[in-house]
């Protein structure tokens, strides 16, 4: 009888490893012989931890499960797949509205088994990639509409096409695993759920571009991320995925795992590129672009974790398969994560053009405490918020830049009506001036300016005068920036104003 | 080279040296080398940036710019527990300042600080890629969700 049950970080958080063992403990006093497969998440996160048992039907779920729950749910049948249950999980309205394509096997599979990974339908899209030229699986990238998943939706086959058509002893491909913005765990979940993807993905770069080093820069908050990933490259090594020669090919690439060390601004690729060289991780200036010049000054690839996991797919499937999702130039997929005051958080993978009112209120369900939503932010703390009246909005990187707003990294945080959006202003500068790399002037002391002047408004001081400052000093942080963190921080800001502004009076 | 065993800070002199040793050859070796002394002494100490910096042919002001700025990298020794508890947008939807000042009132701690009997450090952090169940918390390293301040209660004082 197989039961599986997520080893995930968020599900772990509330008890999953405590109920595997009691599942355990309970079959072993009845006598009935359990294996108890520990997988990623599926990303219901409201129903962790959310067991499933193998039946002829399929999988049946339970959840969420509380540790005091599960003898009785043995007792009426749980190994059987009866008693009161979800039902069918694949069958969940939730999941059948969602097109899972890098999460595919996210929650269905052994996260540190290789050969689970390949019995799902890994290593088609490198051993497809293999068949073809360097320029020709740029070109098939290129052609899927692919474009970076980590903010900036910039076209990751253009990218690839510089850097495959550089010339140099040593280029590199680097993974951004930094994933800092709040509301954000999608490059966390599918990492812990399936790390193989990734391993797989930044091969393909490699083979791509003729990189043959590949660095992931994981974040230091996510501990079990790193272990996960740690153990699948070993694990790769072992099959011969990574290292010389790879599936008998001519390739060869290896793969490390860098762990980052508590700096938001690390998450910006060039002071990403400086973190990994041992250096302070400042923002350098572009030009030279990493893709000509990146790490250690060779040519390097640098893609978002969701970026570099999409690729697989696209090569197995091919471009045009991909590319039939999304609307506009939002082509594919892309992982929304659903996080803060919401009943039903988690991540859904959709084609783009689903709107912030479906994912929030059909997929999401409302906020968690009843009360009505009145803000959300989209697309991390450089992210605007946006009101209700805003939510036939289409996730499109296009229609959301014409709103003044951003998908960034696709993270959607809900707030209910108690929110106090001139204390989010606040915090926004705040998180500035805290994360700011100090290289220019109007991020590092514009931001300490514009938690002082959010201050004088919400205390009533010139209130008016004051708004006109703050709005002058956005606009400088906007203009005078090196990077988007002093840029981009005007975005919460202002939106927030504008949509909010009764919360700016005394 | 032989070391004294009985000169605490001569011990805890080579042991830098060796893990700086060890690492090294890696690309970029710096930030391992400074995660791996602080997992393995508890934090990173001003003599040993001297050494580091003299294993890695840097200077005492590179590496001390380095250490200085990331925010990991504690400069004296932290507490038997470390929690840490997420202020970030998604779990102050969902009270996280609110559990913040229930701890800082409980420990008499703010963010940052160790207490005086060492066993606790309490520190903010911002996002622990648990924000659909917030407010969450780490300690220890070990994640916790949808903390309530009874829940968190709870868990310090198994961790005590
Ligand atoms: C302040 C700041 C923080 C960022 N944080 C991240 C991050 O955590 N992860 C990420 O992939 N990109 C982040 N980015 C975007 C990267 O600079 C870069 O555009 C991205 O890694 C490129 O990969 P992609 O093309 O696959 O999106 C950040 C950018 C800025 C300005
Ligand atoms: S905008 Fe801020 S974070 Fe970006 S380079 Fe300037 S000081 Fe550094
Ligand atoms: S905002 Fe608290 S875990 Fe992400």
């Amino acid at each position: 009888m197989k039961v599986y049950v997520p080893r995930d970080s968020a599900a772990v958080s509330v008890g999953a490893d405590e109920v595997a063992e009691r599942i355990q403990a309970s079959a072993n006093t009845i006598g009935r012989d359990v294996e108890i497969i520990r997988t990623g998440s599926r990303g219901m996160l409201w129903l962790e931890p959310l067991v499933e048992v193998e039946t002829p039907q399929g999988r049946i779920g339970y959840g969420p499960v509380a540790l005091e729950q599960v003898d009785g749910l043995i007792a009426a049948g749980l190994l059987d797949g009866e008693g009161e249950s979800l039902g069918l999980v694949e069958e969940l309205d939730w999941m059948r509205r969602q097109q899972r394509l890098t999460f595919e096997r996210v929650g269905v599979v052994d996260p540190r088994s290789a050969n689970d990974y390949e019995q799902n339908g890994g290593m088609q899209g490198l051993r497809k990639a293999l068949t073809m030229t360097p320029a020709e699986v740029v070109e098939e990238v290129t052609n899927s509409g692919l474009r970076g998943r980590g903010g900036a939706g910039f076209p990751t086959g253009i990218k690839w096409r510089t850097v495959l058509g550089a010339d140099a002893d040593l280029k590199f491909v680097c993974c951004n695993a930094d994933e800092g913005d709040s509301g954000t765990f999608a490059d966390r979940m599918l990492i812990e759920g399936d790390p193989f993807v990734l391993i797989e993905g930044m091969t393909i770069a490699a083979y791509a571009v003729g990189a043959t080093e590949g660095y992931v820069y994981l974040r230091s908050e996510y501990p079990d991320a790193v272990e996960a990933l740690t153990k699948a490259i070993e694990a790769a090594r072992a099959k011969g995925w990574l290292g010389e020669d790879i599936e008998g090919s001519k390739l060869t690439f290896d793969l490390h795992v860098r762990v980052g060390a508590g700096a938001y601004i690390c998450g910006e690729e060039t002071s990403m590129l400086e973190s990994l060289e041992g250096k302070r991780g400042t923002v350098r200036a572009k030009p030279p672009i990493p893709a000509l010049e990146g790490l250690f000054g060779r040519p390097t690839v640098v893609n978002n974790v969701l970026s570099l996991a999409s690729v697989p797919t696209i090569l197995a499937n091919g471009a045009a398969a991909y590319a039939s999702y999304g609307m506009g130039r939002s082509l594919g997929t892309s992982v929304f994560q659903l996080g803060g005051n919401i009943a039903r958080g988690g991540i859904v993978e959709t084609a783009f053009g689903i709107t912030l009112g479906e994912l929030v209120n059909d997929l999401g369900g409302g906020t968690a405490s009843g009360r009505p939503v009145r803000a959300v932010q989209v697309g991390g703390p450089l992210g605007a918020y946006l009101p209700v009246d805003q939510f036939d909005l289409p996730m499109d990187y296009e229609a959301f830049a014409a709103a003044g707003a951003m998908v960034g990294h696709g993270g959607i945080v809900v707030f209910d009506e108690t929110v106090d959006m001139a204390g989010m202003a606040r915090f926004a500068m705040a998180f500035c001036a805290e994360e700011s790399c100090g290289k220019c002037t109007p991020c590092r002391v514009g931001a300490i300016r514009g938690v002082e002047t959010i201050d004088r408004i919400r205390a009533g001081e010139d209130r008016s005068k004051n708004l006109v400052l703050l709005d002058d000093l956005c606009e400088l942080m906007t203009d005078g920036s090196l990077c988007a963190m002093g840029g981009l921080t005007p975005m919460p800001v202002r939106s927030a104003i504008r949509h909010f502004g009764e919360d700016f009076s005394a | 080279m032989t070391t004294d065993v009985t000169n605490p800070a001569a011990v805890r002199t080579a042991r830098v040296r060796e893990i700086a040793s060890d690492l090294r050859e890696l690309r970029g070796p710096l930030i391992p080398i400074l995660h791996a002394v602080q997992e393995d002494l508890g934090h990173v100490d001003q003599v040993d940036v001297a050494v580091i910096a003299d294993v890695l042919n840097l200077s005492v002001a590179e590496v001390h710019g380095v250490v200085t700025f990331y925010k990991d990298f504690r400069r004296e020794p932290g507490g038997r527990t470390t929690l840490r508890i997420c202020q970030a947008e998604a779990c102050q939807a969902v009270g996280a300042e609110a559990l913040g000042d229930h701890v800082k009132r409980r420990t008499g701690l703010s963010f940052g600080k160790t207490s005086v009997d060492g066993k606790l450090t309490l520190d903010e952090v911002f996002c622990l890629g648990n924000c659909a169940l917030g407010p969450a918390v780490q300690v220890n390293g070990k994640l916790h969700g949808k903390v309530t301040p009874a829940r968190l209660d709870a868990i310090l004082g198994e961790a005590r």
